[in-house]
């Protein structure tokens, strides 16, 4: 990160708490603003968050490595997230994410992924009518079709998932 | 009122604009919608086209509700390319209607269907009829029409009154009766209170309270109003799941557009009565749904359950009285105040009054969102209105109440749903998802399933919950590997029973009901999965590992 950038970051991170008025019950909300600058939550920001905040920097990381949703480490540049919710689940999700492991060559929920790509799992992404789901890099796949291999891995060229290198 | 259908029929195409539909296309619809209609601007003068929250069959978005004064036809699967034909279907008079009507015949959907006949919208009355993103719609739609008329003419008393009388029962999951809790909240020693909706509808399977935000939020607020009056609080907070954008950001609007038209702020309707509510948004993390969890959450904390008594009802937010109640119990309360009491309370069961609504998925054909009267059988609304297995074969179970919850039995399907009833089936009510499972699920790799989900849940506070899960799910992985011994079999039983007796709170509590169930109605799955030749039913169902893939689940 260059000077400026870092500085701005820092700016912004303090306005965002000031936003607050630095209340204690604020931390997840000031936690969501300040992964939604960074990409995730860097140490240096949380500590800074502990400062502007005064709270110790022991509750504010106990937060941030509580809930599911705060990353602690640099996304990869590409994401994978299949729906593992009971409605995908009962038409073949389980099956699907081990498709997409072999496919990218990451292990499901290995945030470092292959360095580019990682498979994360979600619990219940609310499309169970359309179920099963896969969102790739923010983009939403729907009923896809676990059962017809050929048909599977043409929709899943389509949405840019590479193939593994060897195939 | 039937559902879907409008009470003055006035031309219009209402489109769905909740997350299903948009997943499947919505948004692309309703934008070639409004470019056709600006290209014909003369031919579709007088036709609104309108966005609208869910219009309940999910698995065919997206659904167009086309309207006229002959009735409403739903169209479903509309790609975008049908947009010109929807106008001109619309318009009865035009000199295309008949054939555009024709063209759109496969995507026709019968309102006469069961799915549709047999549902009872109460809180979903206007849920597809109104615009979640203005509130003059809402208005015109009687929204705090209930609100006016409890400030101006009822005690806190007569409201608590009204809704003990109504028999509604909390309809997060463990149905504790609303009227006796709001009257536990009102009754604290004078104080501060505060109300609290919990919006994290966690359960996998479940969307009934995220259709609710992004198809009605004014009703949910009009709800909460009514009950901060009744217990005598002046600050509410709405905790969300993260996951749910759209609905967050519906919700904010619709709180936005309130302060604005004074139906939250200081001195509603000119009363002595003031609120305000903001919006809390969680980070994911299930154990937050449990409400002293989700207290400290709101709190800016770790969202860790503590041991109750106090209950938040007399020491929650800030140790002020709380009350919590879900998205779905507050919003059928100002349909229970309009109608009162007693017209609630004469539908359902006995112990279950009113409507309940359910998020039907999984293997069956018509899935989406139903709203039936308590006390219906299981089998009406999963075979009947959710059409069955979608190629024809049997029902194996049907999962209710989420992680915490179990799978009912095909044999048992005539069981009224009310809390009581599935409760004795060794399921609960839960918040209302309903998953349907086909011959080819088996039980075993379902009940890790949740167990797996379980483990990554906890919040590791107290032991059993947090060491018993994982070995529990291990302990299934026996199973569903074909490795398990008979003492096998003991030992899972005998967790379960010590998870369930001795964690903190309700996740841990309940965290073992998805094998019980399992263990109960379909022990021979379990039996047929241990690895002694004699214990095979047939003896192939004994190869290592293979049986998942080959059935289409993986182990």
């Amino acid at each position: 990160m260059s000077v400026t950038t870092a500085s701005a970051a820092a700016a912004s991170l303090a306005q965002v708490v000031r936003r607050h008025g630095a209340r204690s019950d604020a931390l997840i909300e000031v936690l969501h603003q300040v992964q939604e600058i960074h990409g995730y939550l860097p140490p240096e920001a949380l500590r800074e968050v502990a400062t502007l905040m005064r709270l110790p920097l022991s509750r504010v990381y106990g937060v941030a490595s509580f809930y599911h949703l705060f990353r602690l480490e640099p996304p990869t540049d590409h994401r994978c997230a299949v729906c593992l919710g009971t409605a995908c689940f009962v038409r073949g999700a389980a099956q699907l994410a081990q498709r997409l492991e072999t496919r990218l060559g990451v292990d499901l929920d290995d945030a470092a992924g292959n360095g580019t790509w990682a498979l994360q799992h979600v619990s219940c992404l609310g499309a169970c009518g359309q179920a099963p789901v896969v969102v790739v890099d923010g983009v939403l796949l729907t009923k896809l079709p676990v059962d017809r291999r050929e048909e599977l891995e043409s929709q899943l060229d389509a949405a840019g998932i590479p193939r593994p290198p060897t195939v | 009122m039937p559902v879907l259908q409008p009470e003055t029929p006035s031309r219009q195409l209402r489109c769905c604009g909740a997350s299903g539909c948009r997943s499947a296309g919505g948004e692309a619809l309703l934008a070639a919608l409004r470019t056709a209609r600006d290209a014909d601007a003369g031919a579709a003068a007088g036709l609104t086209i309108k966005p609208v929250g869910c219009l309940r069959l999910c698995g065919r978005g997206p659904l167009v509700a086309c309207d006229g004064p002959e009735g409403t036809r739903l169209y479903g699967a509309v790609p975008p390319e049908h947009a010109a034909d929807l106008l001109a279907a619309a318009r009865e008079d035009g000199p295309d209607a008949g054939v555009a009507r024709a063209a759109l015949e496969p995507h026709r959907l019968d309102l006469d269907e069961p799915f549709f006949r047999l549902q009872r919208p109460v809180v979903l009355e206007t849920c597809g009829q109104v615009d979640p993103e203005s509130i003059d719609d809402a208005f015109a739609h009687g929204a705090y029409d209930q609100l006016r008329r409890v400030l101006a003419e009822l005690t806190p008393k007569q409201v608590r009154d009204e809704v003990r009388r109504s028999g509604l029962r909390g309809r997060g999951g463990a149905g504790y009766p609303t009227g006796l809790k709001w009257d536990t909240v009102a009754l604290q020693p004078p104080g501060p209170r505060t109300v609290v909706c919990n919006a994290d509808e966690g359960d996998p399977g479940a969307f009934m309270d995220r259709s609710v935000l992004e198809s009605d939020p004014h009703r949910l607020i009009e709800g909460m109003a009514i009950a901060a009056y009744a217990v005598g609080a002046d600050h509410g907070y709405v905790y969300v799941r993260a996951e749910y954008p759209l609905a967050i950001e519906r919700l904010r609007l619709a709180l936005q557009q309130a302060r604005r038209k004074g139906v939250l702020g200081r001195g509603i309707f000119d009363s002595e009565f003031s609120l305000a509510i903001e919006v809390r948004v969680g980070a994911g993390a299930y154990v937050c749904g449990e409400e002293t969890a989700l207290l400290l959450s709101i709190q800016g904390q770790r969202g860790m359950p503590r041991p109750r008594p106090p209950y938040p009802a007399q020491s929650g937010l800030w140790g002020a009285p709380t009350l919590i109640n879900n998205v779905e119990t507050f919003s059928a309360v100002p349909a229970i105040l309009r109608e009162g009491g007693d017209w609630y309370a004469a539908m359902g069961t006995e112990g279950s009054r009113g409507t309940k609504v359910f998020a039907l998925s999984g293997a069956v054909r018509h899935t989406g969102l139903v709203e039936v009267p308590m006390g219906m059988p299981l089998r009406t609304v999963v075979e009947e209105m959710g059409g069955g297995v979608p190629d024809g074969s049997a029902v194996k179970a049907v999962q209710t109440g989420g992680p915490s919850g179990g799978c009912i039995p095909a044999e048992q399907l005539d069981t009224p749903v009310d809390y009581e009833s599935l409760l004795s089936l060794g399921s609960m009510m839960g918040s209302g998802g309903m998953v349907v499972m086909g011959e080819t699920t088996s039980m075993p790799v379902v009940a890790r399933h949740f167990m797996r989900f379980s483990v990554n849940e906890s919040c590791g506070k107290c032991v059993p919950c947090r060491a018993g899960t994982v070995q529990l799910a291990e302990l299934l992985d026996r199973f569903v590997e074909h490795r398990a011994e008979t003492a096998d079999l003991e030992r899972l039983e005998e967790l379960c029973g010590m998870v369930r007796a001795t964690s903190l709170c309700g996740l841990g509590q309940a965290a073992p009901n998805p094998v019980l169930s399992t263990l109960r109605w379909f022990r021979h799955e379990y039996e047929a999965a241990l690895r002694e030749p004699s214990h095979c039913e047939p003896p192939d169902s004994c190869t290592v590992g293979a049986d998942g893939e080959t059935r289409g689940y993986a182990p």
